[in-house]
């Protein structure tokens, strides 16, 4: 079944979610990865403020393609998320509620967003395109300097994902293959 | 001798650069659509499905197939009766990648050292390769070479026991560890034979064959049919979601050996399997 979901997400909706279902997101998400997620965790180390308020929001782990003239994003798909791992559990400590990506996450993640009653969003690895039509509007809000890897703040109009990982840690990579390996 | 100005070179990589980009190649949407066909896991068929349409669309919006629009590699095939003018070969490549990256709106992914991380800012270097050839042309093929699939790629050295049980098992276990991360479903390269360096360059360059397109050799198509069905046996599936399609295709290039060894390398190519050429 699809559901429908806006941000911020509260624990609410995240308890409804199984690993599996398709979502479509709605509202603002944030994007990040590697260099932005290296930034953020320094700062928190250092005591100091984000620049972002993540309390309820979904990083999506992407480095758009430039804009078109007259387009809000190039192509947009998601980046591998494994490489984001050794920084997650401090982002869900932040109060972070989602993430999307691609692609397998640590078994000690996978607690930590059980824990943190979050979820982990898959969106299909390659289809830049495709997501870039459901992105209405792209700003950068934070290090700028860092190009296709600052964090922009994306507003997503029924934006595709699956749910990878949900609130009880059920993976849908391990339940996907099941049924096929022989 | 022919002498060509650098300057048609840096004009060709410009325009392969954003070509490459921007449409998938026939052999590969074929075999997409094919597997889409055979496909028995509803979420795999989706995936496969919304790949497809990705395709179509970047190529009827003119916009990069996938926003890692990768590191430039570029494989030139020079005529040895071919003299190069007006500037130094390696820089007119590097202007011409600089020059369709901007132009293309495609993403800058390369970083000046590999731990300060600095971006270059126009997604220089390229990674190239040059082989001599006999004649007078230059051949050039543009491969975008997205990071996903390139940081699951691996080069082991087996023993000659291990023969070609042992290569078949060693491609299984790669792509089993690379699981979703590469976004399968993967076309997989195969270098086997020659050193450690020269056995990654045979597995990329096999890439470029089409898609699934069997070796010459007899036993080494037996290899890659037997490794192709090995492959898709684990399971993984189309973007890793469970189903029978986790690979299009094993492409394995043979390559003398020495008596000591029997070097292997994988190298991996998610389903963006980009590559444009073009003769000079």
């Amino acid at each position: 079944m699809e559901k429908r979901l806006s941000t911020p997400l509260s624990d609410g909706d995240i308890k409804q979610l199984e690993a599996g279902d398709k979502v479509l997101l709605n509202g603002v998400i944030y994007t990040g990865r590697d260099a932005a997620h290296k930034r953020l965790i320094e700062t928190m180390e250092a005591g100091e403020e984000l620049p972002v308020d993540f309390t309820g929001q979904i990083i999506y782990y992407v480095g758009p393609c430039p804009a078109k003239p007259g387009q809000p994003i190039g192509s947009a798909g998601p980046t591998t998320s494994g490489r984001m791992d050794p920084y997650t559990p401090a982002m869900l400590e932040a109060g972070l509620k989602g993430m999307i990506g691609k692609g397998n996450r640590s078994e000690q993640v996978k607690q930590e967003i059980a824990k943190h009653t979050a979820a982990y969003f898959l969106a299909i690895g390659g289809a830049g395109a495709l997501l870039a039509d459901r992105v209405q509007k792209a700003e950068v809000v934070a290090y700028p300097e860092l190009g296709p890897e600052a964090i922009y703040r994306l507003e997503v109009e029924d934006f595709p994902v699956l749910v990878g990982v949900d609130a009880h840690g059920t993976d849908i990579y391990i339940e996907g293959r099941k049924a096929f390996a022989k | 001798m022919r002498e060509v100005d650098v300057s048609y070179v840096t004009e060709a990589i410009r325009d392969l650069s954003i070509e490459a980009n921007y449409y998938l190649p026939e052999d590969v949407m074929s075999a997409l659509k094919e597997a889409r066909e055979r496909e028995e896991s509803e979420a795999g068929a989706a995936a496969l499905d919304m790949i497809i349409e990705n395709a179509e669309t970047a190529a009827g919006e003119k916009m990069p197939i996938c926003q890692d629009t990768g590191s430039a590699v570029v494989f030139l095939e020079v005529g040895q009766d071919v003299h190069f003018t007006g500037g130094d070969l390696v820089e007119a490549v590097n202007e011409g990648v600089r020059q369709g990256y901007e132009e293309g709106y495609l993403r800058k992914s390369m970083t000046v050292d590999p731990f300060k991380r600095d971006n270059t800012g126009d997604n220089t270097p390229a990674i190239i390769y040059t082989d001599i050839v006999p004649g007078e042309q230059v051949k050039i093929t543009l491969a975008p070479k997205g990071g996903g699939s390139e940081n699951m790629s691996v080069a082991r050295g087996l023993t000659p026991a291990d023969g070609m049980e042992g290569v078949k098992d060693f491609v299984v276990d790669v792509v089993d560890k690379a699981g979703s991360n590469p976004c399968p479903p993967i076309i997989v390269g195969v270098g086997v034979g020659s050193t450690f360096d020269k056995a990654a360059q045979l597995a990329k360059k096999s890439l470029l064959r089409p898609v699934g397109a069997p070796h010459s050799a007899d036993h080494i198509a037996q290899l890659e049919k037997e490794t192709l069905e090995a492959v898709n046996n684990l399971g993984i599936g189309p973007q890793g979601l469970g189903g029978k399609t986790t690979a299009l295709a094993v492409h394995i290039e043979p390559h003398s050996s020495h008596i000591a060894s029997l070097l292997a390398a994988v190298n991996i190519q998610c389903h963006a399997a980009r590559h444009s050429e073009t003769v000079i």
